[in-house]
């Protein structure tokens, strides 16, 4: 490793910054993601297949393989995909200050895009077309939310506790809402993951 | 004190939302409500435009919570607390522990907690939609036009238009019928 450059400010933007050491550039990763994230509409799945294109064929920054792992890896961690996705290639290619300027290049297109409509959110609702088209899409909201638990469910493994997991996390869920009761989705989520963890203890082959 | 309330809250949803930005909901409207910082109309309001903009939805709702508590400090404090935990264990698993996952007591906790992410989420649509059916306690007719309308696109788009449509073109098509219900003012 270069002994740092006596200029602080030229050092980082030399070598951290652009790269001069370790390949990949933190700018790169950061300008890669953010684009990743502005371009992307809806999260989820739909920036997997970006992410992809971006890392595994463009910048073969990782293998196929390995993205096929990091789905795994991203989906039994906590988090949106694309910010566990950014974490673990910004790691691979740069470390530590590697991961953070991938995960704060998917954050950042967001942030501004959302603090900006924070700011104008109240005087748009002012006029009666706009108020009128979120009526109508609070309807909207809670179909598409219901939707996407539907797919969801098609991948529960259909076993017979998973399937009374799902009647169990849907019917106490309703109830606390229902009731206004004041139960955590959290604490069913630990409740059942106890419960798993009782049953399935020690044991392979999990049925995931 | 509101920073250190946001910055708790949404490291706690930060760290249970497993199965990606649909499992944030719940959680974000379980923090955001027993916190009182919105009402549930704008918070609904909020995850419509989260859907429609660009990112994840579980970054654009805490950079919104954030923002209209405690403006843009609040936002970023809201933003970094919902990503840190997931960041943290990321690297966690790729400096530490490679093998967290392959763990059969992980696999076992994460087994009964998936299937529960799931009932939670589809219990938030289905009583969201319920909700929105009445209107100050009232049932809203066009709320409910609307609402079987786009759940028959759900069920049988395939078969009625021969395509399903994507989160976001459902949202669309729900303002444009709020629009067209409710008038153009």
């Amino acid at each position: 490793m270069k002994k740092a450059n006596p200029n602080g400010l030229a050092f980082l933007l030399d070598y951290v910054i652009l790269g001069k050491i370790g390949g990949v550039c933190l700018l790169e990763l950061f300008l890669t993601f953010a684009k990743i994230g502005l371009f992307t509409i809806g999260g989820g799945y739909a920036m997997v297949a970006v992410i992809e294109d971006a890392c595994v064929n463009q910048k073969k920054w990782i293998s196929h393989e390995e993205m096929m792992d990091l789905l795994v890896i991203a989906e039994s961690t906590p988090g949106p995909i694309a910010i566990n996705c950014s974490t673990y290639i910004g790691y691979r290619k740069r470390g530590i200050w590697g991961a953070a300027a991938a995960t704060l290049g998917t954050v950042t297109p967001s942030f501004v895009i959302i603090f900006i409509i924070s700011m104008f959110l109240d005087n748009f609702l002012e006029i009666t077309l706009i108020a009128n088209a979120f009526r109508g899409m609070k309807a909207g909201v809670g179909i598409v939310i219901l939707n996407a638990g539907w797919k969801m469910l098609k991948k529960v493994p259909k076993t017979a506790m998973s399937r009374g997991i799902v009647i169990f996390g849907f019917g106490a869920m309703l109830l606390i809402n229902i009731l206004s009761l004041r139960i955590s989705a959290i604490t069913l989520m630990l409740l059942t993951g106890f419960l798993s963890l009782a049953v399935y203890r020690g044991k392979e082959g999990v049925q995931k | 004190m509101i920073y250190l309330e946001l910055l708790l809250g949404f490291l706690r949803v930060g760290c249970f939302t497993f199965g990606g930005g649909y499992a944030a909901i719940p959680l974000i409207r379980d923090v955001v409500l027993s916190y009182g910082w919105l009402t549930e109309e704008r918070l609904t309001y909020m995850i419509a435009v989260s859907e429609g903009t660009p990112g994840p939805i579980m970054i654009n709702l805490a950079t919104y919570v954030g923002s209209s508590q405690a403006g843009f400090l609040g936002a970023v404090l809201a933003t970094f607390s919902v990503v840190f935990p997931s960041f943290c264990v990321i690297l966690l698993i790729l400096i530490l522990l490679k093998n967290l996952l392959q763990n059969p007591n992980v696999k076992a906790v994460l087994a009964g907690m998936q299937p529960c992410v799931v009932g939670i989420i589809m219990a938030t649509g289905a009583f969201m939609t319920l909700k929105s059916l009445r209107t100050g306690g009232v049932l809203d007719v066009r709320s409910v036009v609307i609402a079987l309308i786009l759940g028959v696109l759900v069920i049988w788009g395939k078969k009625l238009i021969k395509r399903n449509l994507s989160a976001i073109q459902l949202i669309l098509l729900s303002a444009v019928m709020g629009i067209l219900f409710y008038g153009i003012g």
